[in-house]
């Protein structure tokens, strides 16, 4: 027996670019996640070559669940083929060698920034979301520890007091991205920037949500099933964006989160966010036989 | 015809608050030793001392903000049992949310000074659970009202208000949810006379009207002697004499409360 014959042929890198103690740490920390809806918990961040925040501790979750096997999607603004978006999905799929797909549908991974698809995830889907900002309670408490501390106590009073400021300047809820939900009942977090529009996908939803900041160090999740209602007054109704009565002037899709593109005019048009969703509405428009998931929206209304 | 006497009211009812031989160091400093206070449902209790008494430290205490070295601290309120002192953090910050107010002689300490005054007030129906936006609002206003604030000045943050204001934006929060028991810590200090009658007025009337025990200090004794029913004379961390009102100011027994006492006269 020689030396040669027991070890392993040398590698340039791990499968999946993690090496194996990286991957032990993003595990546990996961299933501590879900164990306790919505609560962040700290964890080692690796460096990963690319700059914190961009998208690392997104990155770290999908290099840790990935296999062979595993379908990748991934969007950036609910875009498939920005440049963020396309060199994450090509690194995935170099480090380790997963197919990588742009159907929400056939994907089984998927990794998003900003957005969650307009399609209806499943369960045997997971979403990561990129998280910059990981703290709910940042706004009203710069102390990192005392803001611990309040999450430990349940002591939401400043989160919900934020609120009353702001209806009383403003006569309207500020917030847009990033609004503070309530998770499981007992968690306030922050669900990463996506829109008000996106939150209420989570709610109930059948797919598991791991939302993980790279550069914050700290990861909280969304099992399937679990209740997320955004932070409103019980009289003053929590509001999605406006867009249910927009028309994507590319697909004529109606009824989706909207970008604006703005017109030289002075006027602007709309385009579907979720990129992908337009594409289809295209190809359908053009007769093609395409496999259109079921929305979460329907004629711009969320049912509850 | 056979005649039954009640026992004098005093000897039924037992005390709200009762504080037993509480003792507090910061190290060689001794800022209370085995000190005592009772206060009995509706009646007002004035602590009076000279600066560096203990009576701030013995009011935060009552406010369960700092736990003692060694003592006792019970409220007679139904769901309230046991030493207070030794409640964990989540179950002593409800208590105080909901039936303890206070007033600090610094408005900093206890407002928000950049939001609103009616926000201030409301933070505490939020703890507490409210939820409509509505109630929180007129809940604000009624307990700015009680307080005698200038309801056009509803949403001014207090950093734009005057001190005298302030101090009825933070009495507007101690009482918004009707507490048993409102600590006072020197809530007229810093203010000019005419003001300062102006919001011990409004203590007067506050309680009459709502019956809550009242813990005031101050080491004004012409705003102790306005306000409470019972005084609790403090040096250097002790308790020199206690009883009631009248009893104090008419004829007092130590020392150092007929200097207090003559020097006021
Ligand atoms: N957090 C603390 N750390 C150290 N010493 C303290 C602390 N708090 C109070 N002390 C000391 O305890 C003593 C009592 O202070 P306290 O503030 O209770 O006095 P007071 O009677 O309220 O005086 P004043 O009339 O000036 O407000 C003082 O000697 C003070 O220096
Ligand atoms: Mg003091």
């Amino acid at each position: 027996m020689t030396l040669k014959t027991l070890t392993k042929p040398w590698e340039a890198m791990s499968y999946g670019f993690l090496d194996g103690s990286a991957k032990r740490e993003m595990r546990r920390k996961m299933l501590k996640s879900v164990a306790v809806p919505g609560c962040q918990m700290p964890y080692a961040s690796r460096e990963v070559p690319m700059a914190r925040g961009w998208g690392t501790g997104g990155l770290q979750v999908s290099l840790t669940l990935v296999n062979p096997e595993t379908r990748v999607k991934v969007i950036d603004q609910g875009a498939d083929d920005s440049v963020n978006a396309a060199s994450i999905r090509r690194f995935i799929a170099r480090v380790a060698g997963t197919p990588t797909t742009m159907d929400t549908l056939k994907a089984d991974l998927i990794q998003s920034r900003h957005r969650i698809p307009e399609e209806v995830l499943s369960e045997d889907q997971i979403l990561v979301l990129q998280v910059p900002n990981p703290e709910p309670l940042r706004p009203v408490q710069p102390n990192m520890s005392i803001a611990r501390q309040m999450h430990a106590d349940a002591d939401y009073g400043r989160m919900w007091l934020q609120l009353y400021e702001q209806i009383v300047r403003s006569g309207r809820v500020m917030q847009g991205a990033s609004y503070p939900s309530l998770v499981n009942g007992r968690h306030v977090m922050t669900p990463s920037p996506i829109p008000r529009w996106d939150v209420p996908k989570l709610h109930m939803a059948k797919h598991l949500t791991i939302l993980s900041a790279g550069r914050e160090k700290r990861i909280y999740a969304v099992p399937p099933f679990t209740r997320v209602e955004p932070l409103v007054f019980s009289d003053v109704p929590y509001k999605v964006e406006d867009h249910a009565k927009l028309t994507c002037h590319r697909s004529g899709a109606t009824g989706f989160f909207m970008n604006e593109i703005p017109q030289d005019d002075g006027s602007s048009t709309h385009e579907v966010s979720d990129s992908e969703w337009g594409v289809k509405a295209i190809r359908v428009r053009d007769g093609e036989k395409v496999a259109l998931g079921e929305t979460w929206y329907k004629d711009g209304e969320m049912p509850q | 015809m056979t005649l039954t006497l009640d026992a004098p009211r005093i000897f039924q009812t037992k005390p709200l608050l009762s504080v037993d031989n509480v003792s507090k160091s910061y190290g060689a400093v001794h800022a209370l030793r085995d000190v005592s206070a009772i206060a009995y449902p509706g009646e007002v209790l004035g602590i009076v001392g000279e600066s560096g008494s203990g009576k701030s430290t013995l009011l935060r205490m009552m406010n369960l903000e700092e736990i003692p070295d060694k003592g006792r601290y019970t409220l007679d309120l139904p769901d309230v049992s046991g030493n207070l002192f030794d409640l964990d953090r989540f179950a002593r910050r409800m208590l105080c949310a909901t039936r303890i107010g206070i007033v600090y002689q610094n408005p900093h300490l206890g407002l928000l000074m950049k939001h609103s005054s009616s926000g201030n007030v409301a933070e505490r129906l939020l703890v507490a659970g409210e939820r409509s936006f509505a109630t929180l609002r007129a809940k604000a206003t009624t307990a700015l009202e009680a307080s005698e604030f200038p309801l056009e000045r509803l949403d001014a943050p207090p950093i734009e208000l005057s001190g005298g204001m302030q101090q009825r934006v933070q009495l507007a929060k101690a009482i918004a949810l009707e507490p048993a028991l409102l600590l006072l810590d020197e809530p007229t200090t810093g203010l000019d006379v005419s003001v300062q009658a102006l919001v011990l007025d409004t203590l007067k009337r506050l309680q009459q009207d709502r019956q809550i025990t009242m813990v005031i200090v101050s080491h004004d004794l012409g705003v102790i002697r306005t306000l409470a029913d019972r005084v609790m004379v403090m040096r250097r961390g002790e308790v020199v004499e206690a009883g009631l009102a009248d009893q104090i100011f008419q004829d007092p027994q130590h020392a150092y409360t007929q200097q207090l006492v003559h020097a006021k006269l």
